[in-house]
């Protein structure tokens, strides 16, 4: 067998997935986002450009996600960071893996239990009541921007923590050493040698859990109430609600392309920061 | 070279010590890695910590740095008693083992680095100039924006060396700083590194086992072994005066020949050792009769003749291997009661005598003075 054939023989079942369960549903989506809705709802095939027109409809949705997701991210990584130092700097090694494990322990239960709690607890009878008996009145939680952003932080915080973990775990403690030898106090080490080599591992960990939070749903669905919605909603509604396959179509297409736009940037940005760095692994 | 750059930092106990360690014990749980350290380093010296791993070495340069506080004892810094100063607040730099420079900073960045991090901050162009006098120094001129990961081992090291002299420290530490380095280039940075000592007339102190590397470069050696230091002094002192058995094994190789302390005379023993033989030799430290003892014979204090002159006893021998080094040759020698040893001839030797070959039966004799009688501890 060559080498070539060989490589196709690797590439052929993921390519195969890959086509289709990706490259086919999405022509389908693409086709469908210039035709119309039937009379019964679905899809009548035509060319247009109606559907795009009336994107505007839906820009709750777009805006909702475009500030959350990013909000959400941002969120994610300030509360992860400190947990992944702790846990690759400073936790007694004995711990570490026990400590690595609660971290994921919350993956046993499915997401939506998880999120019903939160209506719980972010409702009437949960954390509003225990404010208002120390005095504090009228907190409303439940179905705001705010519920939807902690529900995300709860449900993606791991994925946020283990690629700064790994990234911080093999950092060369000598390094901080050096740099405390060479005059620089604890947190001007941390903002000179911890920080920006740890870059990566923040990198990989805001792209992963805004690439999921961009399609998000869930999360919205149960934390929002139908006032706080993302794309992911207004998509489920029109497919299966409105039976506006067209529209719907259009809504899902501009939701790619805008991910497209958004990651490319991203990447962009993160490749100028590294392009002076490929190093990172070095030692 | 810019000396005036780095002319030593005025001390303000210019007459004593520049560092001390008085009585300085480290403990890690059940290990005691330092014992009862004492040491005073005076400005302007190379002194090297020589011992095996595990010795405590690594443990005392750590304490001098900060990065160990002292579980009893105390350290000194120009007079003043440091135990609790943080590392980044001491005056003190490290040339660390591996280098650990950072991979995220160009080279002149990171020699920077120690400048960068004073208040009030230098300003740019005093950074810039000192950098470049430190890579001068060097000899690394023109690798300014270089990558680390794009510099070898060698002059990555150069670059750990440059990092620590710029920042002008009282102290200089290197921690096994040539041991990542091939044996040529090892040579190579010995012999830099001692100039530039000399040129700064910086303190280095640098931890090693490797006792060529210490001999060589130190003006003073401290022998250390389980925590504690065994003996201090000038290589040249280690090497004809050994506290003991241990030194005079670690410093230089020694044929040792334990025995029993038969009469002591002043300085001379003499010592009952294997097969009823009798040697004679000096006690570098006072013996008593009965004690343990070994007699150390340098191999290079050891003559091999063919000639039996019967006015000088000598010890029949037979010659069982032979290894060519050049000017010297080493011969392994076996004798009927004193077993075997080494012997290390000069080539004038040879040249008079004609090489000696395995198999050979010659006669191994020293002088009087050759012989040292050493504790064994």
């Amino acid at each position: 067998m060559t080498q070539r054939s060989r490589n196709l023989l690797l590439l052929a079942p993921a390519g195969a997935w890959f086509l289709v369960m990706l490259v086919i549903p999405l022509t389908v989506v693409l086709i469908f986002s210039f035709g119309e809705r039937g009379a019964a709802g679905g899809y009548v095939p035509a060319f247009t450009l109606d559907q795009y027109a009336n994107l505007p409809a839906r820009w709750a949705a777009f805006k909702n996600t475009l500030i959350l997701a990013p909000a959400g991210t941002l969120a994610s990584l300030l509360i992860a960071y400190p947990l992944a130092y702790y846990l690759a700097v400073r936790a007694d090694p004995r711990w570490k893996t026990v400590l690595l494990v609660l971290v994921i322990v919350p993956f046993w239960t499915s997401i939506l239990i998880r999120s019903y709690a939160w209506i719980f607890l972010l409702g009437g009878r949960g954390i509003p009541a225990l404010l208002a008996a120390i005095g504090i009145e009228d907190v409303r939680l439940i179905n705001t921007p705010f519920a939807v952003l902690i529900g995300i932080v709860y449900g993606y915080l791991p994925l946020m923590v283990f690629p700064i973990f790994v990234n911080l775990d093999r950092l060369d403690k000598r390094l901080l050493e050096a740099s405390s030898d060479l005059g620089a106090s604890p947190w001007r080490t941390f903002l000179q040698v911890t920080l920006p080599m740890s870059l990566p591992g923040i990198a990989t960990g805001c792209l992963l859990v805004f690439i999921l939070l961009m399609g998000e749903f869930l999360i919205p669905a149960i934390l929002g109430g139908g006032k706080v919605f993302f794309v992911g909603n207004a998509l489920v509604d029109l497919f299966l609600q409105s039976r506006n396959w067209a529209f719907g179509s259009a809504v899902a297409a501009t939701l790619v392309i805008l991910m497209l736009v958004t990651v490319t940037a991203y990447m962009r940005l993160i490749r100028r920061l590294g392009a002076q760095r490929e190093d990172v692994a070095l030692m | 070279m810019n000396k005036a750059a780095y002319a030593p930092p005025p001390s303000k106990a210019t007459l004593g010590p520049i560092a001390e360690l008085r009585n300085v014990s480290k403990r890690f749980g059940d290990i005691l890695a330092a014992d009862g350290l004492d040491l005073s380093i005076m400005s302007g010296e190379f002194l090297s910590f020589l011992g095996p791993s595990g010795c405590g070495k690594t443990t005392a340069l750590r304490i001098l740095a900060g990065f160990e506080a002292p579980t009893t004892g105390e350290v000194l810094l120009d007079g003043e008693i440091v135990n609790d100063l943080d590392p980044f607040r001491r005056p003190v730099n490290m040339v660390f083992q591996h280098y650990a420079l950072f991979p995220h900073l160009t080279v002149a960045q990171n020699i920077g680095y120690g400048l960068r991090q004073r208040r009030p901050r230098p300003p740019r162009d005093e950074i810039e100039r000192k950098v470049k006098t430190a890579l001068e120094i060097v000899r690394l001129e023109g690798f300014e924006d270089r990558r680390i990961w794009e510099m070898s081992g060698g002059q990555q090291q150069r670059v750990a060396l440059a990092r620590a002299i710029v920042n002008e420290p009282k102290l200089l530490l290197l921690d096994e700083p040539m041991a990542a380095l091939d044996r040529k280039l090892r040579k190579e940075m010995q012999i830099e590194l001692q100039n530039i000592q000399r040129r700064l007339g910086m303190t280095f102190i640098l931890v090693t086992h490797d006792q060529e590397e210490a001999l060589s470069m130190s003006d003073r050696i401290c022998i250390m072994r389980d925590g504690r230091i065994v003996q201090t002094g000038t290589p040249r002192e280690l090497y004809d005066q050994p506290r003991n058995r241990y030194v005079a094994g670690f410093v230089g190789t020694s044929n040792f020949f334990d025995g029993v302390v038969e009469s002591v005379a002043a300085d001379q023993a003499q010592v009952s050792v294997k097969g009823g033989i009798v040697l004679a030799g000096r006690a570098i430290s006072p013996v008593a009769v009965g004690q343990e003892v070994s007699v150390s014979v340098r191999p290079e204090q050891i003559r091999l003749e063919r000639a039996n002159a019967a006015d000088r006893p000598g010890w029949p021998v037979t010659i069982l291997n032979r290894i060519f080094l050049g000017e010297h040759t080493e011969y392994l020698v076996k004798h009927e009661s004193l077993g075997e040893f080494m012997v290390l001839t000069p080539r004038q030797a040879e040249l008079s005598d004609g090489p000696f070959n395995a198999g050979e039966r010659l006669m191994a004799l020293w002088e009087a003075g050759g012989a040292l009688v050493l504790k064994q501890d």
